[in-house]
């Protein structure tokens, strides 16, 4: 394992190199991807610190290796937030340390709150990466409109090391919320659920969170306290014909959110954990569709339906059952720990990326093959 | 503005081309004399002009397909054009390029208000999404102020943003999926009514790209419910520094309006000239809206005017009726009309970190006065995504000039603060030139690379973005 200090020291190991390499932040996310054998480990914790953080601009600029935890600090401290409230995987992949921040943006890690502030690749502003030649590269910079030249900062984010060592990392920021509210609604069917997610979703009500888990559909605001108190009555009124209560304590709603994010009731299961990312309506039926193929699994679903977890008892490829389903779907947790698999692309965009990895990464040294 | 020499052995077979279009296209969609290629000499850079050999109108994905297989075979330079609106000249014809126009693409193909989604035809009109599904309450959220006859097409490729963007993002982060045609004619999905992308952001990458890597036929965007309501609140300051330092105070207080646009006082004498919207008489003024149900606009008001008051306005004019909302906005909304009728100008989009507004718009004021041209600011105040105006006259001999060496010095002043040449219009060929002040040769190569994988040849729009001499081996290749 080598730990370069400095974004030159990253450059200078990339230059001389010709061992294949997989880059580790943290380690808390090593499960995702592909299982690839490398040569040798670079780990970016050794580039740590907060570089720049403005609250009245909304903007942070931090290097790719600073702890998550730490990041999150900083910003409560300003009374700010990442916008896109990223998992922690350490419960349901059986990790243990400490996330970062560069592994975070590698891996796109979005939660709840996507469904409304953007995925981690929406608040990503800016990037500064080492690519596979050593070449140091930036993109974007610290300002939130930006359109000078191509958007390499969306490309770098969920591109899991696979075009460059990130280096520095720039974001846009949320106030954190004065108030908060999660409107639960009980005893509707995974169907019911998520045609009640899409009609708050699709209500004026601005809604941050729309669950549903274990026959219970958990419907989030945030905002200021005059505002909740108003819109928990106008969602309520939305389901008067459902049994519905209301939580307003803002610690238990983000203990709740967190342990929906990170997929809590499947974490203790000795199971397959499949991620799917399909169109939100069609979630429902998709799970639907694979219980009728004899497939027993239990069923998440965050997003408004859109994000659907799966624990799958048995050792298959679900894949296989999801031919005509557009969207995709991603092995997180192999049954007993075992390899996870990425989604598979069809045939010109697996050649468009196969040509950019070709760019960025000509020797293919960065974490081949982890994306398939 | 220097432009690639046509190439002579193109220009030499127009009529081959010509037929061969003509094959795959109804006759009236191919267009080669030369009285009617004019239509499509420039865009909103009007500065530029320069008639296309050929342009074309496809009107479904396989003729553009279509077109793109045959320009590639003949090696042939294709510039897409939306609704011509771009004022960065993205869509300024070379004299040896076939101009692909997707105006006739304009059809809703799909309504999804489950989903919250809309899929529309790329020449479809940015305003036009919005009517679409506004019966039903919904909106898209991307407003520039070009909206009434932008295309989506044109708005994907220069990632348009507009005055909502604080709160809703700007085109990248609501579109969800396009269906694209590659310059060999080879036609690619990507990303769709799924949230997220399943291996690279590719999405990310063609959003944002100037016509560079595609040319984009269909589109998947997001809409959302329109808010309950909305009251714009008008705050005037004795100070340009002052009126920063409240909109950093707002931020900071977790405020999010919907939108915070920034008038210095040549806007604001200008604007209230023309349109009497009763502006008050001050150095900077503020209008900045709020969103929501009636109580949710009070307790955000009621939270800006208190920080508001400590930064002592000269003025702060709350909105009692829409007609009064209306009026507010009347003088933002006629600046830029407003200014136009007293000169000729050109508008600037430099965005810059929020806290160096005072000191930027200070320097801006003494570059105007080094260089004997006017300097008017609008400005995203939200953002930082700034509007200067720099007013010249066109009949004068070497004015055009002086204020395009004005305008790189602010754009340069942009990107030395921390910001960069273009937040919203574009690099187009406009600002060109400059993307060197910006990058260092390594990053502009990282994007180079990047077109080589979608167009080795460089057929598509080639002449944008990058200074000239940067491309100039892999056009000729």
């Amino acid at each position: 394992m080598i730990t370069p200090k400095t974004e030159d020291e990253v450059s200078e190991f990339l230059v001389n190199t010709s061992k294949s390499v997989r880059i580790v932040g943290g380690g808390t996310r090593q499960g995702l991807g592909n299982h690839v054998e490398p040569e040798v480990k670079l780990s970016t914790l050794g580039l740590t610190g907060i570089t720049l953080l403005e609250p009245a601009a909304l903007t942070l600029v931090v290097r790719a290796g600073t702890p998550l935890a730490e990041v999150q600090e900083a910003l409560a401290a300003e009374n700010q937030q990442l916008p896109f409230e990223p998992m922690d995987h350490t419960s349901l992949l059986g990790t243990q340390g400490v996330s970062s921040i560069g592994g975070v943006v590698a891996c796109n890690i979005s939660g709840s709150r996507r469904i409304q502030a953007g995925a981690c690749r929406d608040s990503l502003i800016g990037v500064r990466f080492v690519d596979g030649m050593g070449t140091i590269v930036k993109n974007g910079g610290r300002v939130m409109k930006n359109v000078t030249g191509y958007d390499l900062v969306k490309l770098m984010a969920g591109s899991y090391g696979t075009l460059g060592v990130m280096t520095e990392l720039s974001f846009k920021l949320l106030p954190k919320p004065e108030a908060s509210a999660t409107i639960t609604l009980h005893g509707l069917s995974d169907a019911d659920g998520i045609a009640a997610l899409c009609r708050a979703l699709g209500s004026p009500n601005d809604v941050n969170g729309a669950a549903h888990l274990d026959g219970k559909t958990f419907i989030r605001i945030e905002g200021f306290k005059g505002s909740i108190a108003y819109r928990s009555e106008a969602l309520k009124s939305l389901f008067s014909d459902s049994e519905v209560t209301v939580e307003t304590n803002l610690d238990n709603n983000s203990k709740l959110w967190k342990s929906v994010g990170d997929v809590d009731i499947f974490a203790k299961m000795k199971t397959s954990i499949w991620r799917l990312s399909v169109k939100p309506t069609k979630g429902p039926e998709i799970v639907e569709h694979l219980r009728k193929g004899g497939i027993k699994l239990e069923a998440q679903y965050d997003w408004g339906g859109g994000l659907v977890y799966l624990s799958v008892a048995d050792d298959i490829d679900i894949r296989d059952y999801l031919v005509e389903m557009q969207g995709h779907a991603t092995l997180v947790r192999g049954n007993g720990g075992g390899a996870a698999a990425m989604p598979i692309q069809n045939k010109l965009v697996t050649k468009i990326e196969a040509g950019l990895r070709a760019k960025f990464d000509p020797r293919e040294l960065l974490n081949k093959g982890i994306m398939g | 503005m220097e432009m690639p020499t046509p190439n002579a052995a193109v220009l030499n077979k127009k009529s081959h081309i010509v037929r061969r279009l003509s094959k795959v296209l109804p006759r009236e969609s191919v267009i080669s004399e030369e009285h009617e290629t004019r239509a499509y000499e420039c865009d909103a850079l009007t500065a530029y002009r320069c008639s296309p050999m050929i342009a074309v109108l496809p009107e479904n994905t396989q003729q553009v397909s279509d077109i793109l297989r045959i320009c590639h075979e003949e090696g042939v330079p294709v510039v897409p054009r939306g609704s011509g609106t771009s004022l960065a000249g993205g869509a300024m014809p070379t004299a040896d390029c076939v101009i692909l126009g997707v105006a006739k693409l304009n059809d809703v193909l799909e309504t999804d208000y489950d989903n919250r989604l809309i899929r529309v035809q790329s020449g479809r009109t940015n305003l036009s999404v919005s009517d679409a599904v506004e019966e039903n309450g919904f909106f898209y959220a991307p407003d520039p102020s070009s909206q009434l006859a932008c295309a989506i097409a044109g708005n994907i490729a220069m990632n348009s943003g507009g005055a909502h963007c604080l709160k809703y993002g700007v085109t990248t982060n609501n579109l969800m999926g396009v269906t694209m045609v590659m310059m060999d004619g080879e036609v690619v999905e990507i990303g769709g009514s799924h949230l997220d992308s399943a291996g690279l952001d590719l999405l990310g990458l063609i959003c944002g790209s100037e016509g560079q890597l595609g040319v984009v036929t269909e589109a998947t965007l997001r809409i959302l419910h329109k808010p309950v309501g909305a009251r714009p609140i008008l705050i005037a300051f004795d100070e340009n520094e002052v009126a920063g330092a409240c909109v950093a105070d707002i931020i900071k207080a977790g405020v999010l309006p919907v939108a915070m646009e920034f008038m210095d006082r040549l806007c604001i004498e200008t604007s209230e000239n023309f349109a009497k919207a009763g502006y008050p008489n001050a150095e900077a003024l503020l209008i900045i809206e709020v969103e929501g149900s009636e109580l949710e606009i009070e307790e955000q008001l009621t939270k800006i005017i208190s920080i508001a008051e400590k930064h002592n306005p000269v003025e702060l004019r709350q909105s009692n009726s829409p007609e009064e909302s209306a009026k507010i906005w009347l003088g933002r909304k006629s600046a830029f009309g407003a200014i136009g009728q007293i000169s000729d100008y050109m508008c600037l989009d430099g965005t810059i970190p929020v806290s160096e507004l005072p000191f930027v718009l200070r320097r801006i004021g003494e570059i105007s006065k080094q260089y004997g041209l006017r300097v008017g600011n609008v400005f995203h105040a939200g953002d930082g995504n700034m509007h200067p105006l720099i007013l010249f006259d066109a009949n004068k001999s070497g004015d055009l000039e002086l204020c395009e060496k004005m305008g790189a010095e602010i754009l340069r002043l942009c990107v030395e603060v921390g910001g960069c040449l273009t937040g919203e219009h574009g690099v187009g060929v406009e600002k060109r030139d400059l993307m060197f002040d910006q990058y260092s040769h390594a990053d502009i190569e990282a994007q180079l690379n990047i077109k080589d994988v979608f167009d080795p040849k460089w057929l598509l729009n080639g002449a944008k973005v990058f200074p000239l001499i940067a491309t100039e081996d892999r056009r000729a290749a």
